[in-house]
């Protein structure tokens, strides 16, 4: 039997912070890859422009420099913020940047650029007469989102869905970096300590393996319950 | 000119972090960055050939060991896999009496093994995919000439599938580029381990992460462009005619 010299308990608890970690931002960002993919089809010039530079910006720098630079920046910046506050109305209050929320917000914000570009090709993939038909029941535009485009919208979006949340789960390894005990940086730890590296790195990456296989069943449920009227997919 | 060079020089003036020497260490940060993506590129490009190829044998103990790489090294994080050969390179036994031990001992070239091996497996699959597509006319006219497995991979399938596969494998050179940040966690200087530096000594997270941020920013457009303009030539076939 593999020894874990005692790490076998760390390691849980580091893969936990991993899903939950993965599971925060994977929220975050799909509701950040709604409002940009609303942002970057909207009709008005301030909007659509808005979503592109954040789009572009995001994707194409490197997710560990946007970690560093949000992390580290952003303690300072919020410090500016209180001083500031202080400075102006005497607002005495003191704000610490968790590792977890800054992980979380990095990644989701990362991810809600990669979202915005997968949902807004999905949107588009949906019929336009649809739409015009649920208007013509006198569906309030609300309704005719909620009825008719976004559960149509998902068919198409869930195979970019499915692929986005695949690149998160390996890419939350990185907040290892920025000082969050997840299962990277547990398993480093226990390879220094005990001069074992094989051992622990060879069980993450099998942890990120199974946590792959299961989400892989899962998006294929998904995706079966989501093309219902549509034939077989495979 | 003058005068932009007289309002840039009042703007520096007072600038204490972004002097020659700082500036020096961003550049030796992109030297080791562009070398690091360009040798693994090219060597798991090579390395990759044979493999899409085997991957898509119909022996299945060619196929499957080839499948197991790449579902491996897709399916784990790229910093994982650097940890493992990093820290693991050490254990193996009598690797410090042999010659790789010289090359082994900086962690550039622990770092050059895995993103090459990380790059293989996806552009295996890239390839595969593509290879994977060519249209069954075409491989029937082949066999229709009388040509031989090897030449008809040589002739017909290989040039018309790299081409399909030129928009994909663009996507996973602009993907190395961005993996290639996580060298800086193993010591090595590159783009953004300077800015770790710089951050580091002038505590300036600002400064010194948006300035590496504008750096890869622009070195992912010149990547994007040179790919465009590789399509635009090498795919111009497969335009719809203009009328």
């Amino acid at each position: 039997m593999i020894d874990l010299q005692g790490y076998g308990p760390r390691l849980l608890e580091g893969a936990l912070v991993t899903i939950e970690l993965a599971v925060l931002s994977l929220i975050l960002a799909v509701i950040l890859g709604l409002i940009t993919a609303s942002a970057k089809m909207s009709r008005h010039w301030l909007p659509h422009r808005l979503g592109t530079l954040y789009t572009t910006i995001i994707r194409g720098v490197p997710d560990l420099v946007l970690m560093m630079l949000l992390f580290f920046g952003g303690q300072i910046g919020i410090n500016m913020f209180t001083d500031w506050l202080y400075d102006q109305f005497g607002i005495d209050i003191f704000i610490n940047v968790n590792e977890f929320v800054a992980g979380v917000l990095t990644i989701g914000l990362i991810f809600g650029a990669y979202m915005g570009e997968t949902f807004r090709g999905a949107f588009l993939a949906v019929d336009s007469g649809q739409i015009e038909a649920g208007r013509a029941y006198g569906m309030n535009h609300a309704l005719v989102f909620r009825r008719i485009r976004f559960p149509q919208m998902m068919r198409h979006a869930l195979p970019g869905l499915s692929n986005n949340w695949m690149v998160l789960l390996k890419t939350t390894a990185l907040v290892s970096v920025i000082g969050l005990s997840d299962m990277v940086r547990v398993a480093a730890e226990a390879s220094k300590a005990t001069r074992e590296p094989f051992t622990f790195m060879i069980i993450v990456a099998i942890i990120y393996l199974l946590i792959a296989s299961v989400s892989e069943w899962f998006f294929s449920r998904l995706q079966k319950r989501y093309d219902v009227g549509f034939g077989g997919h495979d | 000119m003058e005068a932009l060079l007289t309002w840039l020089e009042t703007q520096l003036a007072d600038n204490s972090i972004f002097t020659l020497d700082t500036l020096s260490y961003y550049g030796q940060g992109l030297t080791t960055t562009v070398q690091l993506v360009f040798l693994s590129l090219i060597i798991g490009l090579i390395v990759a050939v044979p493999l899409s190829i085997g991957r898509g044998s119909k022996r299945r103990w060619i196929k499957m060991p080839i499948f197991f790489f790449t579902y491996v090294f897709r399916g784990t994080p790229l910093l994982v896999q650097l940890y493992l050969i990093y820290y693991g390179v050490v254990f193996v036994e009598g690797i410090q009496d042999t010659w790789l031990w010289v090359l082994l001992e900086k962690p550039f070239f622990p770092a050059l093994v895995a993103f090459t091996l990380n790059t293989a497996a996806y552009t295996t699959e890239i390839f595969h995919g593509a290879i994977k597509a060519t249209g069954r006319g075409e491989i029937e006219a082949a066999r229709a000439y009388g040509m031989r497995y090897s030449l008809m991979m040589r002739r017909i399938v290989l040039p018309s599938a790299f081409r399909r596969a030129l928009p994909a494998y663009g996507n996973e050179v602009i993907f190395m580029l961005h993996a290639s940040a996580i060298a800086s966690v193993v010591t090595i200087m590159d783009l953004t381990g300077a800015a770790r530096f710089v951050y580091a000594r002038f505590y300036a997270p600002f400064d010194a992460f948006l300035f590496v941020a504008g750096i890869y920013l622009c070195l992912t457009f010149a990547i994007l462009f040179l790919f465009r303009y590789l399509e635009k030539r090498l795919l111009a076939h497969l335009k719809p005619a203009s009328g």
